[in-house]
């Protein structure tokens, strides 16, 4: 295939290892292990007290307790795992929808694809937040699904966009012209052709959609449009510590910090596959 | 100039397609979601005649399209409704809104630019030294922050500990008393400009960088131009145009940023009245503000594309969204 040829293998790209995706790697392993560990196990009971209200870090509880005398060190490692569900789910939402629009797009008539360009374009000048809040709140009820939905289907614009510039690229290339005479289908071009070549700069784009996705559900359950409490998300956490900051100023940092490490290692793991990058150059060691 | 005349009713045009299917997304997302508007209006238990009266009243009784023209006749004659809950005339409410979220916006947007860019032109003509580096790593670190968690912290520092500022809350009677109202609004608008200036550092310095590698500095240099002389003659306006497209993006967002923040300061602007509106199911009400804050979004990406057509001659030649 001509397409592996484009970029030669540069002899570093064989040993490079890029740091900023095994910090990245290290800080979101670590969140998996936590997230998934409380399936089976907590320090304590996270709907039961135990200790006193909103009492100072110690010991006993690392991050103190919140004003129900509740362990917040255990609510911070739920939290961990409500992250991770909500980042997964919205990226897969977000990049089956907007990944099957963007190659309907590059596909379409020029007609049909100025239309789609135009309202994905009014759909991402439209904020990813509102959309979200608009969609949770005109369904019965906020949950954890609603939400992850609402910034699933929020990103898949975006991802829709990229999509669709990276695809006409492709499409333009004449191998692809090759390939249709020869007899391959669209839907064969589309996963031998097309989807291998954008498949890197997509991946990365998905990773960081990841970190805003964490960011977007903390924000909705900030607002009070997330998932109701015993699947409390750290946005959750700090918006019942705003109401004790004179008391217990703790309770809003650390569930901040367990956030912000959290997406900053994303971002990390997303520089780092950037980094790695060409599938051309791995397929060639 | 004729080109950027004949740009600017080509752009003209886009803005008003714009505008014209952004109401009619909102239109569908708003009557495409399950539960009639009409809900909000009658108590659990009404009967079917109760419930009737009230489709009559929101006009969800008629067929799709012939709702579609009434909201968009409404719109052009800006009218936006009434309030299902205050029964108040929902257009005058959010221009009294305004008056809190625009101040807020600009504001914080001014902040945010006078912060980023010197430390993104440092970050990039320093680029070797800590402190350089220092900036770049910081900004990395900004972005990974929700806006709201650091008007916690702003608020836990300088409101709880040092009591220099307000912890929330705005002047009743507003902007007839400007040192309350400024006061209120210092720790919201540090709040968006930090971790506004955080992405704008990014952009201002790989722009920088862009400006610094070119060959026209390069030349500017060879023909004796001193380095500053240089940049300011041949590198602000070259920067400038990327810079400026990207300004109007981080404008629409910084709006969408004071949705939250607004909530975590408790300022009565035109994100508690959207909250507010989801939690009581105020229809007109969530669906005015929507489309104002979408219209604010369209007409700011309008003036940042005639902006950057005004520094940049060699884009006017350029038809209006090709850029695309």
């Amino acid at each position: 295939m001509t397409d592996t040829n484009l970029v030669a293998a540069s002899p570093e790209g064989r040993t490079r290892r890029s740091w900023t995706f095994t910090i990245g790697a290290i800080i979101v392993g670590l969140h998996l292990v936590i997230g998934l560990s409380t399936l089976f196990w907590t320090p304590y009971d996270p709907t039961g007290m135990s200790g006193g209200r909103l009492e100072m870090p110690s010991l006993s509880h690392l991050a103190g307790t919140d004003r129900l005398g509740r362990d917040l060190f255990t609510l911070i490692m739920i939290g961990s795992r409500i992250a991770l569900v909500v980042g997964t789910g919205a990226v897969i939402i977000g990049g089956l929808i907007g990944i099957t629009i963007g190659l309907l797009a590059a596909f379409a008539s020029r007609t049909l694809d100025d239309i789609l360009a135009a309202s994905l374009d009014i759909l991402i000048a439209f904020p990813t937040l509102l959309l979200a809040m608009l969609i949770v709140a005109s369904s019965d009820g906020a949950s954890l699904g609603t939400a992850i939905v609402a910034i699933g289907i929020a990103n898949s614009a975006i991802v829709a966009r990229l999509t669709r510039i990276l695809a006409k690229r492709v499409l333009r290339m004449d191998y692809i012209t090759a390939a249709r005479i020869s007899g391959t289908s669209w839907l064969g071009v589309v996963a031998i052709h097309i989807l291998p070549n954008i498949w890197p700069t997509l991946l990365v784009n998905l990773a960081l959609q990841f970190g805003l996705a964490v960011i977007a559900e903390a924000s909705l359950s900030y607002l009070g449009l997330g998932a109701p409490p015993p699947n409390a998300s750290w946005g959750r956490l700090l918006q019942e510590a705003q109401g004790t900051v004179y008391t217990a100023p703790f309770g809003a940092i650390a569930p901040g910090i367990a956030l912000v490490l959290l997406v900053i290692g994303i971002n990390l793991l997303a520089d780092g596959l950037r980094d790695i990058g060409d599938p051309t150059r791995r397929r060639r060691r | 100039m004729p080109a950027i005349f004949s740009y600017l009713l080509r752009r003209l045009a886009i803005l008003i397609v714009s505008i014209v299917i952004a109401a009619a997304v909102l239109f569908l997302l708003l009557r495409l979601l399950p539960g009639d508007p009409a809900n909000a209006l009658v108590s659990v238990g009404a009967d079917p005649e109760q419930i009737e009266a009230a489709r009559r009243q929101v006009g969800s009784d008629l067929p799709l399209s012939e709702q579609f023209v009434r909201f968009v006749s409404s719109l052009a004659r800006f009218d936006l409704g009434n309030s299902f809950v205050s029964h108040a005339p929902v257009l005058p409410e959010i221009g009294k809104r305004l008056a809190v979220t625009v101040p807020l916006t600009l504001m914080s947007f001014l902040l945010a630019i006078t912060i980023a860019l010197p430390l993104g032109i440092v970050a990039a003509v320093k680029a070797d030294r800590w402190y350089g580096s220092m900036i770049s790593v910081v900004s990395q670190l900004g972005i990974a922050v929700p806006v709201f968690w650091i008007g916690i912290l702003l608020v836990t520092v300088f409101a709880v500990n040092l009591r220099f500022f307000p912890s929330g809350g705005f002047p009743s009677r507003g902007w007839q008393r400007p040192e309350a109202a400024f006061e209120a609004l210092v720790l919201p608008v540090v709040t968006i400009a930090i971790v506004m200036s955080a992405s704008l550092i990014r952009y201002v310095r790989s722009a920088a960088q862009d400006v610094l590698g070119s060959d026209y500095l390069r030349t500017a240099r060879a023909l004796g131009a001193s380095f500053s002389e240089a940049l300011i003659r041949h590198g602000i306006r070259n920067g400038a145009v990327p810079v400026i497209s990207i300004l109007g993006i981080e404008l629409a967002s910084t709006l969408l940023g004071a949705v939250v923040v607004e909530r975590v300061f408790s300022l009565p602007g035109l994100g508690s009245m959207l909250l507010l509106g989801i939690e009581q199911r105020d229809y007109p009400n969530v669906q005015g503000v929507l489309f104002i804050s979408t219209l604010l979004v369209l007409l700011v990406g309008f003036a940042a594309d005639l902006a950057q057509r005004i520094i940049d001659p060699r884009l006017r030649g350029r038809a209006a969204g090709s850029d695309r």
